[in-house]
């Protein structure tokens, strides 16, 4: 059996590798199959990391804390987890090749997953002119005209970045003002190619085998207009990804892991999470780095108190005093 | 085995003109999906050499191949018999997804 096993390879995931391992702890990672550094692997340049004042683009960071995970001997598995086994003292965490590994702690840092718009024709249409993934897919629409839907610091972020490639982009929002950013907001709206359509919300898809344009109801009217369109980014925000521990862990109101107070403590012994799936609010690369250290220095004093030898020299060096 | 790449030049005959069916991964260098589902499809292609072609287009390259083929996502996939599109899967998935998705072309 291993002490530590980490879900999730995002920020969060290899910061508390980075600790675990520099524990040694001998950190196993489980990275997923197609989704291996996470959200930041499907966005360009990261202007607001700590200690990149050029900025650096977020696989090159994503590489990076990986590297720097392994350095220190995290082993890295690329599968995705099927069921999780945490009830217990010895956490079991099987994976899509069959495995199963065991571990006297785990962190769980799986992130969030794009929201939906949740219209019966988004399964058709998706990879047809309606994408999650601006920097994926923006490329394919060089002089066309699209829109992006949302008001986040995501949205200005990808409908900034197509106007490298669309002649027109619309940015389209159900309320009247945004809760992007003020930079974000204000470099949207200095480009000339960004338009954008307020108080309005995507009522239906058009298009039989590819996006044609949208259905937008007003929000205040109720009025319905078609707006015609080449291609449809959704940046409507997120959902943390707790499918597989409904029914294990405690959740919150908004659907994250609960934790307590400031701690990563779940409402399990010896399960800790950290990042985007306990946070609500914050979201941020930094944060979540942040997060993840919290995680394995919680993870390091339960290891401790259980007996465990490298824990307890890591605490030691760290001056980690428990918030028990 | 890694998949070998195919261009503009080189699709006729190792796509069109195939015996056998032939998976084109449609790709970009940027895309990070693309990098991460890449190594899966090396594996699929070893295991099933013997039914199942995969090549790979760079799409910055080859962007008449990407516009032939109404590429406006990827990854993308699109598997050919006899020269024409007989599958089309859009999107890095897990290995067993992809593995159900190519099931006609590859057991």
């Amino acid at each position: 059996m291993r002490d530590i096993i980490i879900i999730g390879s995002g920020p969060a995931g290899f910061t508390a590798a980075i600790y675990a391992a520099r524990a040694e702890l001998k950190p196993l990672l489980i990275a997923s199959s197609v989704e291996i550094g996470g959200e930041l692997m499907n966005t360009t340049e990261v202007e607001n990391f700590p200690g990149f004042p050029e900025g650096i683009m977020g696989p090159d960071l994503m590489g990076k804390l990986q590297a720097q995970a392994e350095r220190f001997g995290t082993e890295v598995v690329y599968d995705d987890v099927v069921s999780l086994d945490i009830d217990g003292p010895v956490k079991r965490v099987t994976l899509g090749n069959g495995e199963t590994h065991e571990a006297a702690a785990l962190i769980y840092a799986t992130g969030s997953a794009y929201r939906k718009l949740g219209l019966p024709e988004e399964e058709v249409l998706s990879g047809h002119g309606l994408s999650w993934c601006a920097t994926c897919d923006g490329f394919f629409f060089r002089q066309k005209t699209i829109a992006v839907v949302g008001g986040g610091d995501s949205a200005m972020e990808e409908a900034t970045f197509l106007t490298r490639f669309a002649d027109k982009v619309y940015v389209i929002h159900r309320r009247d003002s945004l809760k992007a950013s003020k930079i974000m907001q204000q470099r949207a709206a200095d480009n000339e190619k960004i338009e954008f359509v307020w108080n309005s919300e995507v009522a239906a898809i058009q298009g039989e085998t590819a996006v044609t344009g949208v259905t937008l109801r007003d929000t205040v009217t109720g009025e319905e207009r078609l707006l015609e369109l080449d291609g449809l980014f959704v940046a409507i925000g997120n959902d943390p990804r707790t499918h597989l521990v409904h029914g294990k862990l405690d959740l919150t109101a908004e659907g994250t892991i609960w934790v307590d107070g400031r701690t990563s403590k779940t409402s399990l012994p010896g399960v800790f999470a950290a990042g985007d799936v306990i946070d609500p609010h914050y979201r941020q690369a930094i944060t979540a780095a942040g997060s993840g250290t919290v995680a394995a220095l919680d993870a390091e004093h339960y290891l401790a108190a259980q007996g465990n030898v490298h824990a307890a020299e890591a605490l030691l060096e760290n001056e980690f005093v428990s918030v028990d | 085995m890694s998949a070998r790449a195919v261009n503009e030049a080189t699709f006729e005959q190792e796509v069109l003109n195939n015996e056998k069916a032939v998976l084109v991964d449609f790709w970009a260098e940027w895309c990070g999906p693309c990098r991460a589902v890449s190594p899966i499809l090396d594996q699929i292609a070893t295991e099933h050499a013997d039914k199942l072609d995969i090549v790979k287009i760079n799409v910055d390259e080859n962007p008449q191949l990407a516009m032939k083929y109404q590429i406006t996502a990827i990854p993308a996939f699109k598997v050919f018999e006899k020269g024409e599109v007989v599958k089309t899967v859009i999107g890095a998935k897990p290995k067993p997804a992809l593995e159900a998705d190519l099931a006609a072309y590859i057991s």
